[in-house]
């Protein structure tokens, strides 16, 4: 069985970062099963853990008046969910529910939040992770935004005829 | 340059906007044959004409299959198309998918909303018996669940090949990933030296997914992707389709990552 260091080291969030910091962060780890269907956090709690998705998909997802839930995004082996816990005032901005069992990594955000104003360094180095997270994730929703596969893009963008039809 | 008379044989709404046509030769026993990743010139009299990609299978020589989205003119021409009715056709056209560098390699698919069925064609060429590819990962984004093209199909091809889907919009009951569908590449593990990648879809996303991919050190030869740009002769005579050196209809439209990164990546051309 693997040492939560080694977890760590495997996990594509944590790749390069030097041993040391990997082994002040499994301090603040444990290993977290969860089942389908299960809600990993709830919009408004307070964000205290975040965790890192060894296997399995998560839903981000936002309740709707009269509509229900609506899925915004999912998440997947070497994702990461939640960066609430770094920001004041700590509360989960979506609700995060299981579509499948879930294995996680579950960091404990005070714990660390301690150890990077301790340590500026790893807290610098833990930043400019998530900082990379946010970009991607930013790029992945203005993609989504952009409605490329949809019928209104192609009928503005093609309407000259005569194009290739098949590939929008 | 003069087009063969077909009839539509079937006819399949896709979904609405989007149909698949199943044309055939006016004669008892045509041998119609093309390369997967090809193209027709379709000819709706009085219209117009415009190329569509194969998205038939390769083994069956009695019909073409093509999957149209409505969008012009002439698009909304062949959608008014019923069983019996004719169409000219010319072609094929294009070089296609290179089926034969997928010998003994991990074949990654990634196919954008109308963009796979350019790609059916060499899904079934990868799951006949005759296929040498060791593994084939088929990634299809769409914009939502009921704009899924083939769905009967991905369910059977689910047994065959490993099929990642994700819509850009979850409608209720949807529950499989949701996101860019290049967000599926991030977490494949690949062997770059043993694998290769076919994609197509709007170009944006043909981007991002090139990105992917390099980030993974997949080799620039080993990426091939489809364009589309203005296409009127699809011989390489009329020049409506020159990108770059290349013209579409002829050098392409499938092409090598390779070949044209250079022009690849910029907006003017």
């Amino acid at each position: 069985m693997k040492t939560i260091e080694a977890l760590l080291h495997d996990h594509p969030f944590f790749a390069g970062m030097n041993d040391e910091y990997i082994r002040l962060i499994a301090g603040c780890a444990v290993n977290h099963v969860f089942n389908p269907q299960e809600y990993i956090a709830r919009e408004n709690d307070p964000a205290d853990y975040f965790y890192l998705i060894r296997n399995g998909r998560v839903s981000i997802e936002i309740s709707q008046p009269n509509y229900g839930a609506v899925i915004l995004q999912t998440l997947q082996d070497g994702d990461i969910c939640g960066w609430s816990w770094l920001f004041p005032p700590h509360r989960w901005t979506f609700d995060a529910k299981t579509q499948t069992q879930v294995q996680t990594l579950k960091l404990d955000g005070r714990c660390l939040r301690t150890k990077c104003a301790n340590d500026t360094n790893l807290g610098f180095d833990l930043m400019q992770r998530f900082a990379r997270i946010m970009t991607e994730r930013l790029q992945a929703t203005r993609l989504q935004l952009l409605d490329v596969y949809g019928y209104s893009q192609n009928k503005k963008n093609h309407e000259t005829q005569n194009k290739k039809d098949q590939n929008p | 340059m003069i087009p063969d008379i077909f009839y539509v044989q079937r006819r399949i709404e896709e979904y609405p906007g989007t149909f698949t046509l199943h044309i055939k030769k006016k004669e008892a026993h045509p041998r119609l044959s093309f390369q997967p990743g090809q193209f027709n010139m379709l000819y709706a009299f009085g219209a117009g004409e415009v190329p569509i990609s194969m998205s038939g299978s390769v083994y069956n020589t009695s019909v073409y299959i093509h999957t149209i989205r409505t969008l012009g003119q002439v698009t909304q021409a062949l959608e008014q198309l019923r069983e019996g009715d004719q169409l000219g056709v010319r072609g094929p056209f294009g070089k296609g998918w290179p089926v034969g560098k997928t010998a003994g390699k991990t074949v990654l698919l990634i196919a954008g909303g109308l963009g796979l069925a350019p790609l059916r064609p060499l899904v079934y060429s990868l799951l006949d018996k005759n296929s040498a590819a060791t593994d084939v990962r088929l990634f299809y984004g769409a914009k939502s669940q009921p704009e899924m093209l083939y769905s009967v199909e991905l369910k059977h091809w689910e047994q065959q090949l490993t099929l990642q889907t994700s819509v850009d919009m979850a409608t209720p009951g949807w529950q499989s990933n949701v996101g860019a569908v290049t967000h599926l590449l991030t977490a494949t593990k690949i062997d770059p030296e043993n694998s290769i990648a076919f994609i197509c879809g709007p170009e944006i996303m043909m981007r991002f997914a090139i990105q992917e991919l390099i980030k993974k050190n997949l080799p620039r030869a080993s990426i091939y992707l489809s364009m589309e740009r203005n296409m009127k002769c699809a011989i390489g005579h009329c020049g409506h389709c020159q990108w770059g050196p290349a013209f579409i209809c002829k050098d392409g439209p499938v092409f090598c990552y390779q070949e044209i990164y250079p022009w690849f990546h910029r907006q003017e051309v």
